[in-house]
């Protein structure tokens, strides 16, 4: 095989492997614009997980199952939305304590999972005509429908975020609640919204884990990719499109962690991979914040009172 | 929206002594029911799990002792992490720092030749110190160099730790006598850490760990760089006026929180196990359990002593309902994530007062002019 077709063999398998990502860093995203840090993505998705995997389980549906998992995701989601923005308590420790929650849960609802066999599949559906491109058509259109549609998320965001109302709206009270809240937008709302909107897309990352890309069932099974989520978002400076190549980067590691385990390079070293890389990602886009002077909303991780201005 | 009653905060100007108290015992409290109703929604019987835990982990001598050996490494992981977020530094790390302690005092213990017996328990201390501060100052150095917040990097470094031991055990340190078991040989007797008769208590460790939260105390309290930790953390913006390093600050709590878990890495591998195993076999997490033990403690180091114990014996009575009544060990990450959300939610009343307005009654707050920072 020559060294075009290898990377092109490795990029091709990333998209499905940072596609878990890509839903969670468009969450991440939507829901740090507002001003409000989750770190408990980890949480959200693997709940997400293990909810898909029930529900599919249980009806043999595969979109009953990603709804199901998009559904609790949000809900969950929600707990973190209380927490921070009524009762303003350290956003850091409540999506700290979620992702615990999630976990423990998952784990006690995911027990009689274990070891079964999937009754669903997300089959590849190839887009007719796109699908016969060269290079791009085997690349990009012979994938699963989750696939595509985070791909169709992407440009949504973006235009949501940069030429509608809700886009501004959004924004301002991510830099500045006192002012959006003056202009007449309900900053409650707002963040409450985005919030559970992240974790509907992290609850399709998961859901995505468990009944698409390794159909199962295990313990734990989202293993940090939550948290590189939390990375991407900064990586992404808190736009879709970064969030986009973000992904699909980390995507490809994770093709590679398993493809260099051929060459005799030990397992444990490889799994290191995407979090020394995650390391590197945040200081080179702490290099780039500085250079540029872009940075987070700057209301990030600040309750918003009324009282208190 | 005028029909539905408005809760109002209020910011409390002090808290009283007793709320300081009872808000904690009540969050874990109203934690406990809402664990109970999930219990019960998953077919396991709450009464009958509540009172196994109880008994396992305080119903024996033996129950006991498992609760003071598990809060050991509570404690000391939990004293360094009170401090640190005193600073509002956000060490989500401790479990790496532990993991990374515990790799150092088992390179001094197995691989280091021509120290002297009674030389070898202290090495492995200072080693599992130095080792845990070091790994501590990666994300310290990020946040004063790049300024990248520590709460990611911290957090990534807990795998990297992980994975580390993984590749030890399972390949260069693997032992000869270990038939195929991802363990490193048995530590020699020198580097055993003596325990209280057939217990496990560990008590030099246990020692430290108690002195550990005393000599937090006094630093915080006391001393002029402890008044420099309280005041970054309260007010940042005046610790910056009144020309206190906040950086320096960050990497000082860090390297010491750092040093604290890689003590409490030490006491595992050289007090229990006697050798180094692959990670969870190490640590089921005292690194982030550490998290809400500091929290619930309200961030007091010798609060800590006290949480410590109760959520070792907690720990223990997990074990126990695991055997007993086939949950899963990610049981133990519910009770870690309701018990920390409501201490959270609890924190509320110690800061504010609430007010719950009805609809359609003029609402006589007395006007109290006061200058309140957004905290």
């Amino acid at each position: 095989m020559s060294i075009w077709a290898y990377i092109f063999s490795v990029l091709q398998a990333a998209i499905p492997a940072g596609t878990p990502l890509l839903y969670g860093t468009l969450g991440e995203v939507t829901a740090e614009r507002s001003g409000v840090v989750n770190l408990g993505v980890e949480g959200m998705m693997i709940m997400g997980a293990v909810t898909a995997f029930g529900v599919a389980q249980a009806t043999g549906n595969a979109f009953l199952a990603i709804a199901a998992a998009a559904l609790v995701g949000g809900l969950f989601a929600l707990i973190h939305a209380f927490a921070s923005i009524t009762l303003r308590v350290n956003q850091v420790v409540s999506g700290l304590a979620l992702t615990m929650l999630g976990q423990g849960i998952s784990g006690m609802i995911g027990k009689r999972f274990i070891g079964m066999p999937p009754r669903v599949q997300l089959k590849a559906v190839p887009i007719p005509g796109l699908s016969d491109l060269p290079v791009l058509g085997p690349l990009l259109f012979q994938h699963d429908l989750l696939v595509y549609v985070g791909l169709l998320m992407v440009p949504v965001l973006w235009f949501i975020f940069y030429r509608t109302r809700w886009g501004i709206n959004l924004r301002s009270v991510g830099e500045s609640p006192a002012t959006a809240d003056a202009m007449g937008v309900n900053v409650f709302q707002v963040r409450y919204l985005a919030v559970f909107f992240g974790g509907l897309m992290a609850g399709i990352g998961g859901a995505y884990l468990s009944i698409v890309y390794a159909p199962a069932w295990i313990e734990g099974m989202t293993a940090g990719i939550g948290w590189i989520v939390i990375a991407l978002t900064i990586f992404a400076m808190w736009d879709p499109v970064r969030g986009l190549l973000g992904a699909y980067l980390f995507g490809s590691v994770r093709v590679l962690q398993y493809r260099l385990q051929a060459l005799g390079i030990s397992p444990p070293l490889l799994n290191m991979l995407p979090f020394i890389l995650t390391i590197l990602v945040l200081m080179f886009s702490a290099g780039e914040v500085m250079r540029k002077r872009l940075g987070a909303p700057a209301a990030l991780m600040q309750p918003y009172t009324r009282e208190e201005r | 929206m005028n029909s539905l009653p408005r809760i109002r905060l209020e910011k409390r100007l002090d808290t009283p002594r007793w709320l300081g108290v009872a808000t904690p015992v009540f969050s874990v409290l109203a934690a406990l029911l809402v664990i109970a109703v999930i219990f019960r929604l998953l077919g396991v019987n709450p009464l009958v799990a509540y009172g196994r835990i109880f008994t396992g982990a305080f119903g024996s001598l033996y129950g006991l002792s498992e609760t003071v050996t598990k809060a050991i490494p509570l404690m000391l992981a939990g004293v360094g992490l009170a401090v640190a977020f005193r600073a509002r530094v956000y060490n989500i790390g401790a479990e790496g720092q532990l993991l990374i302690g515990a790799v150092c005092a088992t390179g001094v213990a197995l691989f280091v030749p021509g120290i002297p017996d009674p030389l070898r328990l202290p090495a492995m201390f200072v080693a599992g110190a130095l080792g845990g501060a070091l790994w501590a100052l990666v994300p310290a150095v990020l946040k004063a160099r790049l300024r990248i917040d520590e709460v990611l990097t911290s957090l990534m470094t807990v795998y990297i730790a992980s994975e580390l031991v993984n590749h030890l055990v399972y390949g260069p340190w693997k032992g000869a006598a270990e038939w195929g078991f991802p363990y490193t040989d048995k530590f020699p007797l020198a580097a055993q850490i003596p325990r209280i008769g057939i217990t496990r208590i560990h008590y030099p460790t246990l020692i430290l760990a108690l002195l550990a939260a005393v000599l937090a105390d006094i630093l915080v309290q006391r001393t002029r760089w402890g008044f420099e930790i309280r005041v970054t953390g309260e007010n940042p913006e005046a610790a910056r006026y009144a020309g206190m390093n906040y950086l320096r600050t960050a990497m000082l709590v860090m390297a010491l929180s750092g040093a604290l878990a890689g003590i409490a890495g030490v006491g595992e591998v050289a007090g229990i196990h006697y050798r180094l195993r692959y990670p969870q076999g190490i640590s089921p997490g005292y690194g982030f359990t550490a998290i809400i033990v500091a929290w619930l403690a309200r961030l007091n180091p010798l609060g800590v002593i006290l949480t410590a114990l109760l959520i070792g014996g907690l720990l223990v009575g997990g074990d126990a309902i695991q055997l007993a009544m086939g949950l899963p060990s990610a049981t133990v990450y519910l009770f870690n994530g309701m018990i920390l959300l409501f201490v959270l939610g609890g924190d509320l009343f110690t800061r504010y007062r609430i007010r719950v307005e009805l609809p359609g009654r003029a609402v006589a707050t007395p006007v109290r002019l006061e200058r309140e920072e957004v905290g």
